[in-house]
């Protein structure tokens, strides 16, 4: 079982987490295209790669991002939203 | 007669503890710390089971749980691998796969037919007439199969134990005793797992007739007892590799999951058959195999034996067979020019004939028993020489001829593996950080170079950990001989040259394979099912693969290998199972409802009361009653399982309207409010009621099953908006009822002194309060469509506030009513239930909820969705229907469609008979254009009766909603 380290209460296994997507700017509703907010809103990339996820520690409810590379399944670091 | 030798250094036997048990019914006699496969050979047993497909006999092969050939029963205790069981005092052991018993199987017949059984034979033979086809499968499930299956073996849960080391280290050979050493003199926390009996690996058998193994292996035993943060335990197997050095390790009783920091895989190697015609006949062993028979057990393997080898080990093995007393007959060597060490010279100074460049072309039989083998050049082309054949007689015949890695765990981690041609085996090439290989699974064997590649890999870990210990310069020098042959296999016309023992797949099954189009590895595996059968190609992958390389014309190391899987063993599934965690929640009130005869049912992961049950009553009656209760007087149900949520600080009405469709900004302290919440993408995903406490003081409620998921979406918006607020989510610590009905005012009135007038207290406003000297907030909202109050008490007082409600309204027959009436009642309203009434694609406007949300806000989520999905109008809508015919034969039920010229316009969400309506209603989504009051349309219901309903205005019941705001 994987290891994940959260920011609040260090490493743990990783049943105690949920994933929460791809860390993913959202666009000004005000401003942007139908076609821009569309893509925010169904498309994911799910090109393999180096990612900044939203991870949650279900037991503490702590959400933070992890810095990811999905093509070797290892987190590089995480941190609290500022 | 037995074949016990007298008392041999370093064995493993209690001779003062004799052990006695049957095989196949007749009985006899071992040692303590024998394995049924020693006892018996030792009594002169030699065919211990019959193969799978063709039930020829089987004996020692490796002696190792690298093959299934000594698979057996005893008792209610499946597949036991005999060779590696340890023996127990009357154990009724019996052969598997067999028809009256190893020796004088019934099914042995289906060797002479083997010609007409290739590989895939049942793949073509048996698949038409299909109607035939469980015939068949019944015939090949009798004759072939592995052990009885006893439908009384009692049910076993073994809880897992947990366990956290620096270092494990895998295999207690001499490479992994190094490697132990090295890294706990380091200091690293160690944990040393053998998968055998007792530790040493290879120092305690592969002795070439010497004792120095024998005592280095007592010397790092002292070494380890004097190192306490050294854990050994022998008997245990690392059962797999899991992400991050998360280590299953099995042993007789349990499973233990260990966490390590670092992993050293010193698992060794496989010793590999030589492939050529009746190998398979009992006599014919793996050379490590007659060496544990002599060392671990004591017994001598044969009376007479050829030696067939292609490396050192196997001039090692004719000098241990001969120093116990087993003559041989000569030692075949595959290499032309024989071997190149010192133990050449040995093997002939003791008279033992050496024949260089030759192959063991068949062995013969008869009886069920080794006699002869014969022996013949092999060519360069890996091609028997058949002109000048030479036979010798011989009872047994010992066969090191190479090694394949146990690499499985370095494969699981990762680990990128190459195809050395100095050594003719898998090597690491590229290790995940934290593993380390050394031994024999790296490629090193000479014992001086295992030992010294032992420490290396032990140092390495811990400085890797961080320990404090000096980088030395370790060089290991290259083996000097392969100690595998690229080609230990021989071709014959007639056949029966075993690849895989397992599975009985002989050389040709795999040029037939190859000749059907299956001639990449991973398909071949699954055409002839190389590798498949019980030891997972421990002893065949290996020779699968150059089979298929000298089909294709390419390397091993172009073919590659099959995928690894875990476990490395099987797994007793006594070890594997553990308690049943279907957790569920109660609330506080639980224990008040089983009083009153609560029927359950699931609400997410809560229980709630279904219906009240009373003796002699069906369920519809008790739902219509406790709906008319409500209706005509008062009743209550516990509506605890709600989310309820405390929002506090000065932003905590701007967060609300930002995660709500609703305003709540200029909501006044004391008042409620509807609220509903979208995705990103406009989907109503949950709803509730929000109470303004004070300025900075929210209170919410969110449905039953979102709580979760909303208060974890919640605390993710509240992470990035950066609002002065906090959330709580605090469903667990309020219990909540609802107390509804004409005379629910009465009721409360009794136990409570605020002011509960319609004035003083108006529908839809908030109240902090005790009930019954309790500190509670009331709500009077509309839940079931009757006056009616929603008491919110921390849970710890829960109980005492229901009993007081019951007493105090029991002169006007209150009812507890449960989730069926509540239901009704609320469909009776209009009421749509999130999850039931919409699905995950329902927006807003479709539920009927547009007047819910305020697009005229800067932002809420979802907003610019509902906007756009806008432009395009609505794809459907919920609306209130009734049905036509009053007692229609067929109802329709939820789900069913709604149907239009033949196609789907719709389905239906929600419907019941309303005992106090007279008739049934529900809601359904149907087409935009199928909404005009009054108008027909039709469900299908079950067996495609077509129903006719019709559309109706919502509330269906009290549709100006005076009677939740009654006066009193």
């Amino acid at each position: 079982m994987k290891i994940l380290t959260c920011p609040v209460n260090g490493p743990r296994p990783v049943s105690e987490f949920a994933y929460g997507g791809e860390v993913r700017p959202m666009p000004d509703g005000a401003t942007c295209t139908d076609r821009e907010w569309a893509d925010y809103v169904f498309n994911r990339s799910g090109v393999p790669g180096i990612k900044i996820e939203w991870w949650y520690h279900i037991a503490s409810g702590t959400w933070f991002y992890a810095e990811r590379d999905t093509v070797a399944d290892r987190v590089i670091r995480t941190w609290l939203p500022a | 007669m037995s074949s016990r030798l007298p008392t041999v250094t370093g064995e493993w036997i209690d001779r003062s503890r004799s052990v006695d048990f049957t095989f196949d019914g007749n009985a006899y006699r071992g040692f303590a710390g024998d394995t049924p496969t020693s006892a018996l050979w030792a009594a002169g047993v030699h065919v211990l089971g019959r193969s799978f497909k063709y039930h020829r006999p089987r004996g020692v092969l490796s002696l190792a749980n690298h093959d299934v050939n000594t698979m057996m029963q005893a008792g209610a205790r499946l597949n036991l691998r005999a060779d590696v069981e340890s023996l127990e005092q009357g154990m009724a052991l019996t052969s598997v796969n067999t028809a009256g018993g190893a020796s004088g199987d019934r099914l042995r017949i289906l060797n002479a037919l083997g010609g007409i059984l290739p590989v895939g034979f049942y793949y073509k033979a048996f698949h038409r007439p299909k109607a035939l086809f469980p015939f068949w499968e019944r015939v090949f499930r009798r004759i072939t199969g592995l052990g009885t299956l006893d439908f009384g073996a009692p049910h076993i849960r073994t809880p897992k134990r947990y366990d956290f080391c620096d270092v494990l280290v895998v295999g207690a050979g001499p490479a992994g005793l190094h490697a132990a050493l090295a890294a706990g003199r380091a200091g690293a926390k160690v944990v040393l797992v053998d998968e055998n009996a007792r530790i040493g690996g290879s120092l305690g058998y592969q002795r070439g007739g010497s004792i120095e193994g024998v005592e280095m292996l007592r010397d790092l035993e002292r070494d380890l007892a004097d190192l306490p943060n050294i854990s050994v335990r022998p008997g245990t197997l690392a059962a797999g590799y899991y992400a991050d050095h998360w280590i299953p390790l099995v042993d007789a009783k349990r499973m233990t999951k260990l966490r390590a920091r670092a992993v050293i895989v010193a698992g060794g190697a496989f010793e590999q058959p030589a492939v050529f015609r009746n190998n398979d006949a009992p006599g014919v062993m793996l050379a490590s195999a007659a060496q544990r028979l002599l060392y671990r057990y004591a017994v001598k393997p044969m009376d007479k034996t050829l030696v067939l080898t292609a490396n050192a080990d196997g001039y090692r093995a004719a000098l241990d067979l001969m120093a116990h007393g087993v003559a041989i007959a000569a030692v075949a060597d595959l290499r032309a020019d024989g071997e190149p060490s010192a133990l050449s010279m040995r093997v002939k100074q003791v008279g033992i004939p050496v024949l260089k460049g030759h192959c063991v072309l068949e062995a013969e039989a008869v009886g069920d028993r080794l006699v002869a083998a014969t022996v013949c050049p092999m060519g360069a082309d890996g091609k028997p020489d058949t002109a000048s054949p030479q036979k010798f007689a011989c009872d047994g015949l010992v066969m090191s001829v190479g090694w394949a890695p146990a690499a499985a765990l370095l494969y699981q981690s990762g680990t990128r593996m190459r195809y050395d041609t100095t050594t003719h085996q898998f090597v690491p090439d590229h290790l995940p950080e934290g593993m380390f290989a050394c031994g024999r699974v790296n490629g090193v064997y000479a014992l001086d170079s295992r030992c010294e590649d032992g420490e290396r890999a032990g140092t390495e870990a811990a400085r890797h950990l961080g320990f404090d210990t000096p980088a030395r310069n370790f060089s290991i020098a290259p083996e000097r001989s392969s100690p595998s042959h690229p080609w230990p296999i021989v071709e014959h016309p007639a056949g029966k040259n075993f690849v895989d023992f397992d599975e009985d797949l002989h050389l040709r099954d795999f040029h037939n394979a190859a000749q059907e189009g299956f001639d990449n590895i991973e398909l071949m595996k699954r055409y002839t099912t190389v590798g498949m059968g019980p030891s997972q190609g421990k002893h065949s992958n290996m020779n699968a693969i150059r089979v298929l390389a000298r089909i294709r014309g390419v390397s091993p190391a172009e073919v590659g290998t099959t995928t690894a899987r875990p476990f490395f063993h099987p797994v007793p599934m006594s070890h594997l199972a553990g308690r049943g965690f279907n957790v569920h929640r109660e609330t506080p009130l639980h224990s008040r409802h089983d009083g009153l005869g609560a029927v359950w049912m699931q609400a997410g992961i809560w229980l709630r009361p279904e219906y009240y049950a009373l003796p002699g009553k069906r369920k519809s009656d008790i739902v219509r009653d406790e709906a008319r209760a409500v209706r005509s007087s008062v009743g209550i149900i516990d509506v605890g399982t709600l989310g309820k949520m405390e929002l506090y600080g000065p932003d905590a009405g701007a967060f609300l309207e930002r995660v709500y469709t609703a305003k709540f900004a200029g909501m006044k302290p004391g008042t409620t409010r509807y609220a509903v919440m979208l995705d990103e993408s406009g989907v109503v995903i949950d709803d509730g009621v929000v109470a303004r406490l004070s300025e900075q003081h929210f209170y919410f409620t969110t449905t039953t099953t979102g709580s979760t998921t909303v208060y974890r979406e919640l605390q993710r918006w509240n992470s990035q908006w950066n609002l002065e607020v906090g959330i709580v989510n605090a469903t667990g610590a309020f219990a909540a009822m609802n107390l509804a009905g004409p005379k629910a005012r009465a009721v409360l009135r009794k136990l409570t002194s605020v002011d509960l007038s319609n004035e003083a207290f108006p529908y839809l406003a908030l109240r902090e309060a005790e009930v019954a000297g309790v500190p509670a907030r009331l709500m009077r909202v509309g839940f079931v469509g009757e006056l009616g109050y929603e008491i919110h008490v921390p849970a710890d007082r829960a109980a005492h506030v229901w009993d007081a409600l019951m007493e105090a309204g029991q002169g006007d027959g209150i009812r507890p009513f449960g989730v069926e009436a509540q239901r009704l009642l609320r469909l009776e309203k209009g009421h749509i239930i999130i999850g039931q009434d919409t699905d995950g694609l329902t927006q807003p406007d479709e539920a009927g909820l547009e007047w819910a949300v305020k697009v005229d806000k800067p932002f809420f989520v979802g907003k610019r969705s509902v906007q756009i999905v806008r432009k395009n109008g609505p794809r459907q809508q919920l609306v209130g229907f009734e049905l036509d015919a009053i007692g229609a034969s067929t109802t329709p039920r939820e789900c069913h469609l709604v149907v239009r010229n033949g196609a789907i316009a719709g389905r239906v969400t929600s419907i019941a008979w309303s005992d106090t309506l007279g008739k049934h209603v529900g809601l359904a989504f149907v087409a935009p254009d199928m909404t005009e009051l009054n108008s027909p349309f039709f469900i299908r219901a079950d067996g495609g009766t077509m129903v006719q309903a019709r559309v109706v205005p919502t509330p269906f019941y009290d549709a100006e909603g005076l009677r939740q705001k009654v006066m009193d």
